[in-house]
C-alpha cells in the first residue's frame, strides 16, 4: 500500500523544516515520528482527550485531527518551542507549585490550553476556566488543582 | 484556594531538625514533565525497532478456522506476520490463579489465540512491520476465517444448565465461589424491626489512562538478555513472568519504567498483546514496539467491577444495625488475569462490605463467573466502591425506613474510636481507626444543618437538591497476605539503597515506582529528613530491575507507606555510617554527632563540625587518612514489610451535595467533601491531590463511566467519544480534611492515601441523588453509572 509523499515546509518552533510526509500522517505523528517532539502526546487519535494539543498559526488545534501535510507554510508551536521560549514560564511554575499535574501525559496540552484562555480573558473565572479546559481530558488531577493553578496565574498576570 | 493555601504546616511528629515530613514540597520531577521532556514509553526508539499491531476478533466467541497471512507478509514493511500457534512455540501459556483463593479455576491463556478467540477484541494474529501503520495496513490483509460460537454474555445466566461453559474442560463457567458466615445472620435479622432488602448493579468501567498501555521488548542474543521498557506498576513482578513464560531466569531480564502515563490498576497486570510483544521480540531478535490505540484499549485493557449486588439489612427502631447479607455476583470475562486473579475484588466485597459499623451478624456470599468479554480484573480501589456504596446505600436506606438523620444512624453504629483495636463484621482487623471523628470533622466542614436548611429552603422552590454520606474503610500497605500467600510472586516488602555521592549528595534506589501520585517526592522528603540533608540534594531513581532493590512497585495503596518506611529505615543506618566516618575523621564518638542541613554537626550543641562534601571526600578519594582498620560503608539498604497488621487499614467518610433536575435526569454535582485517615501525613498537598483524583474517578464510575455490551458480546461505545469520562466542566470542587492515626507498624507511621477518593464517591452520590429525589417519590436507585434515563426511569417519567 504505497501511500503518497507531500513535501511540506513547516516553521516548527520557530526552526524551518523541509520534510516529504505521507498524505495520511497526522500532525502528531510527524512531530513526535519525524521531528523527534515527544512532548505532545498521543491519547486518542480521535479528537477527545487533548494530549495532542498544539498550537498551528497561533491557535490551539488537536494534532491527532490535523495531517501534517496541511500544515505546509504554516507555523506550528509545541510544548518544547514554549518551553524554551520563556512565553509559559508562570504557568509551568504554578503548575508545580500546586501539584496541577501527576503523570504529566495531560500536562503539555493543558498548558496550552491554558495559555490560550489567559491570552483571550485576563480574569476568568473559576467556571470559565473549567468549560475552556473541558476538551482536555485528565485522569489524574481531578482538575481542581489545574484550575488553582490556572487562576492563581491570571490574577498574577492582571497584577503585573 | 489559593496556591499559598496549600504550602506547609511546618513541622510535624517525626520531628527532625528540618524535617520535611508533613511539609507540601513540590515533586521533583515535575518541571521536566511541565517541559514536555518526559519519558514515556510511548516515546522510546531504538535501533532497529520494528512495530507489531494486532489482528483482533471481530466476535466474542470464534472458533479459529484458518488465517491466512501470505497477503499480509508480501505488503511494504512487513517483517513478520505470526498467528497464535507458531507464538507458542516461543512463550509457555498462563493460568490466572492463587492457592489462597480456594477452588480458584481458569483456563490456560496465550499471547496469541491459538485456535478460538474469548472475547471481541482478542488478539488472533500479530503483523510486525517497519512503522506501526504499515503493520496495521498489513493486518488489513490477514484473512481470518472463524466459525462463530456461542457466546455466554450475560452473569445472570452464566451458570445455568443450559449455558454453553466457555471452557469445557473446567466443568462450568464459575470461576470462583466463596462464602462467608459471622455471628449469627439469622437471628440478627430475627432481631430487627425493619429488614431493607435491595438489588445493586454496577456496570463496567475501565481506566481510561491517557497514555495507552505502552511497550518495548528488546532480545539480545547476544547477551541472552531481554530489556523491556514497560509503562508498568510492577517491574519485578514483570520481571518474573516474562523469565517464566520465555523460560529463561530472572537475571537474563531487565524491566524499566520510567513515566508511566497513568495507571490506576490497569498496568499491574499481564496482558496477552504485551507478553506477545516481548514473544515477537525473542523470535525476530531485535526490539518491538506495541502502543496500544485507544480503540485496542477500550477492548483489552482490563474492564473494572460489573457487579450485581443483591443486599439486605436489619434495623431496630433505635437505629441499631443487627444483620447484613449481600449475594455478589460479577462477570470477568473468558480468563482470570494474571497473575493477581479476577477473583481479588469480589473476595474484597466478602471482606469490606459493613467493614465501618459494630454490628457481627453478617452473611455474605460472592460468585465470579467467566463471561465471553473483555477480561476484568483489579482497578483503582478493588471492591471498595462496591462494598462502600451497598453498605452506605443500605444505612440511608434503613434509616430512611425508620425515619433516622442519615448522620444519627452513623453515631450510633460506626465502631467506636475508642474501641481498637476492633474487627469488621466479616473478622477484618483494625489497629486504629477514627470514625467518628471523621465524621464529626465532616459535618462541621460542610456545615450539615445549615445545608439542610438550605436543601428543604429550595424544594420550596420547586429545586432538587440532595446530601449523601459515605463512610469507608481502606486497605493499604499489604503484607504478603495479599498475593504472596497464594504463590504469586509478588513480593509485598519493598527495598531501598541510599548512597553518599562524592560531592555529599544522597541518591536513593527504591522498589516502587513512580505513576505520577507522587512517590519520588515521599522518597525524597523521607531520605532527606531521616539522614538530614536539604531535599535538593536527594536524588530518587525507581523503575529499572538491574539498579533497584527488589520491591513490589505500586498498588494498593502501598508506595508511602512500605516503600517510606524502607527509604527511612535505609537513609537512618547510611546517617550512622557516615557519622562513623566523620567520628573517626574528627575524632570524636558518632553519638555525640548528628547530621543537619547538610552538615556534621554537634549533636548537643549544633555547631557545625565537618560538612558532607568533606566527608565523602575523605573517604572515598583519602581513605588512606583514616585509621588503619576503619572502613567507610557509605551505601546502605534496608527492607521493610508490614509483620504486625496484614493490612493496614485506613478510613474515612465522603459527602456529596448536589442537584437533580427531575425533567431531565441530569445530575449537577455542587460540592464533595472528603475526611480521611491515612496515618502519619508526608506530604499533604500529595495526599490531598491524590484524594480529589480519586473522588473524581469514583464520580466517573458513579455518573457517566460505562461499558455497554449488546447480548452478542459487542462492547457498543468503545470510544472516547461514546464512552463518558469526568471532564473539568462537570467536576465539583473538593474539599479534603485530615484525621490522623498512624500505624504503630512502622516508624513514620503512614498508612496509604491512593485509593480512598475512589472508595467513598460512588456510595456519597449515590445516596446524595436518592437524598434529592426523595421528596418526588422516586424509587431509590441503586445502579451505577446514574446515568439521566436511570434517573428518569427512578422517576417513572419514562
Amino acid at each position: 500500500m504505497s501511500e503518497r509523499l507531500v513535501d511540506i515546509a513547516v516553521t516548527v518552533n520557530g526552526e524551518l523544516v523541509r520534510e516529504s510526509v505521507e498524505a495520511r500522517k497526522t500532525l502528531v505523528d510527524f512531530l513526535r515520528d519525524d521531528l523527534g517532539l515527544t512532548g505532545s502526546h498521543v491519547g486518542c487519535e480521535h479528537g477527545v482527550c487533548g494530549a495532542c494539543t498544539v498550537r498551528l498559526d497561533g491557535v490551539v488545534v488537536r494534532g491527532c485531527l490535523t495531517l501534517a501535510a496541511q500544515c505546509d507554510g504554516a507555523r506550528v508551536d509545541t510544548i518544547e518551542g514554549v518551553s524554551d521560549s520563556g512565553e509559559i514560564a508562570d504557568l509551568q511554575d504554578a503548575f508545580r507549585r500546586r501539584n496541577a499535574l501527576q503523570c504529566g501525559y495531560c500536562t503539555p496540552g493543558m498548558l496550552l490550553t491554558a495559555q490560550e484562555l489567559l491570552k483571550e480573558s485576563a480574569k476568568p473565572t473559576r467556571e470559565k476556566i473549567r468549560e475552556h479546559l473541558s476538551g482536555n481530558y485528565c485522569r489524574c488531577t481531578g482538575y481542581q488543582s489545574i484550575v488553582d493553578a490556572v487562576e492563581a496565574v491570571a490574577r498574577a498576570r492582571g497584577q503585573a | 484556594m489559593k496556591i499559598v493555601d496549600d504550602l506547609p504546616p511546618a513541622l510535624s511528629a517525626l520531628d527532625r531538625p528540618n524535617s520535611y515530613i508533613g511539609r507540601s514540597v513540590p515533586r521533583p520531577n515535575l518541571e521536566r514533565l511541565t517541559q514536555g521532556r518526559g519519558q514515556y514509553v510511548s516515546d522510546v526508539t531504538l535501533p532497529r525497532m520494528v512495530h507489531v499491531a494486532f489482528v483482533r476478533s471481530p466476535h466474542a466467541h470464534a472458533r479459529i478456522r484458518s488465517i491466512a497471512i501470505e497477503a499480509a507478509k508480501q505488503a511494504p514493511g512487513v517483517i513478520a506476520v505470526v498467528p497464535g500457534a507458531e507464538l507458542a512455540k516461543v512463550m509457555t501459556p498462563w493460568v490466572g490463579v492463587l492457592t489462597h483463593l480456594k477452588g480458584i479455576k481458569s483456563a490456560p491463556q496465550y499471547p496469541v489465540a491459538v485456535d478460538r478467540a474469548c472475547w471481541q477484541g482478542e488478539a488472533v494474529c500479530a503483523v510486525v512491520a517497519k512503522t506501526r501503520a504499515q503493520a496495521e495496513d498489513a493486518a488489513e490483509l490477514v484473512e481470518v476465517e472463524y466459525e462463530e460460537l456461542p457466546a455466554v454474555t450475560d452473569a445472570e445466566t452464566a451458570l445455568d444448565a443450559g449455558t454453553p461453559v466457555i471452557h469445557p474442560e473446567l466443568g462450568d463457567n464459575l470461576t470462583f465461589e466463596r462464602k462467608h458466615e459471622a455471628g449469627d445472620a439469622d437471628k440478627g435479622f430475627a432481631e430487627a424491626d425493619e429488614v431493607v432488602e435491595t438489588t445493586f448493579v454496577f456496570g463496567r468501567h475501565t481506566g481510561v489512562t491517557n497514555e495507552p498501555r505502552a511497550i518495548v521488548a528488546d532480545w539480545n542474543p547476544g547477551e541472552q538478555r531481554l530489556t523491556v521498557y514497560h509503562g508498568t506498576q510492577a517491574p519485578h513482578m514483570m520481571q518474573n513472568l516474562f523469565a517464566k513464560h520465555l523460560d529463561i531466569a530472572e537475571h537474563q531480564v531487565r524491566v524499566m519504567t520510567k513515566d508511566v502515563g497513568g495507571s490506576f490498576g490497569i498496568k499491574v497486570h499481564t496482558y496477552a498483546d504485551e507478553m506477545a510483544t516481548v514473544a515477537l521480540s525473542k523470535l525476530l531478535k531485535r526490539p518491538v514496539k506495541f502502543v496500544a490505540d485507544r480503540l485496542e484499549s477500550f477492548v483489552t485493557d482490563i474492564h473494572a467491577r460489573d457487579h450485581r449486588v443483591k443486599a439486605k439489612i436489619g434495623v431496630k427502631r433505635d437505629g441499631t444495625i443487627t444483620a447484613w447479607e449481600i449475594d455478589d455476583l460479577t462477570g470477568i470475562g473468558p480468563y482470570s488475569v494474571y497473575p493477581r486473579t479476577s477473583g481479588i475484588e469480589a473476595n474484597q466485597i466478602v471482606n469490606l462490605t459493613g467493614g465501618p459499623y459494630t454490628s457481627p451478624n453478617y452473611r455474605a456470599r460472592a460468585r465470579v463467573v467467566f463471561q465471553n468479554k473483555n477480561v476484568m480484573c483489579q482497578y483503582r480501589a478493588v471492591g471498595h466502591p462496591i462494598a462502600t456504596a451497598v453498605t452506605e446505600g443500605l444505612v440511608d436506606l434503613a434509616a430512611v425506613r425508620i425515619g433516622m438523620d442519615p448522620v444519627e444512624i452513623r453515631r450510633k453504629n460506626l465502631i467506636p474510636d475508642d474501641a481498637y483495636p476492633a474487627s469488621g463484621p466479616s473478622g477484618i482487623k483494625f489497629e486504629l481507626l477514627s470514625h467518628h471523628a471523621a465524621l464529626e470533622k465532616i459535618v462541621g466542614m460542610m456545615e450539615y444543618p445549615t445545608l439542610r436548611a438550605e436543601q428543604a429552603r429550595l424544594r420550596q422552590q420547586g429545586i432538587y437538591r440532595g446530601i449523601g454520606f459515605a463512610s469507608f474503610v481502606e486497605v493499604t500497605n499489604p503484607s504478603a497476605a495479599f498475593y504472596g500467600v497464594g504463590g504469586a510472586r509478588i513480593t509485598s516488602q519493598d527495598g531501598a539503597t541510599v548512597r553518599l555521592d562524592a560531592q555529599g549528595a544522597v541518591i536513593c534506589h527504591t522498589g516502587v515506582t513512580e505513576q505520577g501520585q507522587g512517590a519520588e517526592a515521599v522518597m525524597a522528603q523521607v531520605v532527606a529528613t531521616a539522614f538530614g540533608v536539604p531535599i535538593e540534594r536527594v536524588r530518587i531513581v525507581t523503575g529499572d530491575t538491574d539498579n533497584t532493590p527488589y520491591g513490589g512497585g505500586t498498588w494498593a495503596s502501598r508506595a508511602a507507606g512500605i516503600g517510606g518506611e524502607a527509604g527511612w529505615q535505609a537513609a537512618k543506618a547510611l546517617r550512622a555510617n557516615v557519622l562513623a566516618v566523620a567520628g573517626s575523621i574528627l575524632q570524636a564518638k558518632p553519638e555525640a554527632l548528628d547530621i543537619r542541613g547538610g552538615v556534621v554537626v554537634d549533636a548537643a550543641t549544633g555547631s557545625e563540625r565537618i560538612g558532607l562534601d568533606e566527608v565523602a571526600r575523605i573517604a572515598y578519594f583519602r581513605p588512606d587518612t583514616l585509621p588503619p582498620g576503619f572502613q567507610a560503608e557509605l551505601m546502605a539498604t534496608r527492607h521493610y514489610v508490614p509483620r504486625a497488621w496484614a493490612f493496614a487499614f485506613t478510613n474515612g467518610i465522603q459527602a456529596s451535595w448536589l442537584e437533580v433536575d427531575p425533567d431531565s435526569g441530569f445530575v449537577t454535582l455542587l460540592r464533595h467533601w472528603c475526611v480521611e485517615d491515612c496515618g502519619t501525613v508526608i506530604n499533604p498537598q500529595l495526599v490531598d491531590e491524590q484524594i480529589r483524583g480519586g473522588v473524581v474517578q469514583g464520580i466517573g464510575a458513579a455518573l457517566f463511566e460505562h461499558c455497554r455490551y449488546d447480548a452478542r458480546g459487542q462492547l457498543l461505545n468503545g470510544n472516547m467519544a461514546d464512552y463518558l469520562v469526568p471532564m473539568a466542566a462537570e467536576m465539583p470542587d473538593i474539599e479534603v480534611g485530615h484525621v490522623v492515626s498512624p500505624t504503630a507498624d512502622s516508624e513514620l507511621g503512614a498508612k496509604g492515601a491512593g485509593e480512598a477518593g475512589t472508595a467513598g464517591a460512588p456510595g456519597s452520590v449515590m445516596n446524595a441523588v436518592n437524598d434529592a429525589l426523595r421528596p418526588l417519590g422516586a424509587r431509590p436507585i441503586t445502579e451505577m453509572p446514574m446515568t439521566p434515563e436511570v434517573v428518569l426511569r427512578a422517576l417513572g417519567r419514562i
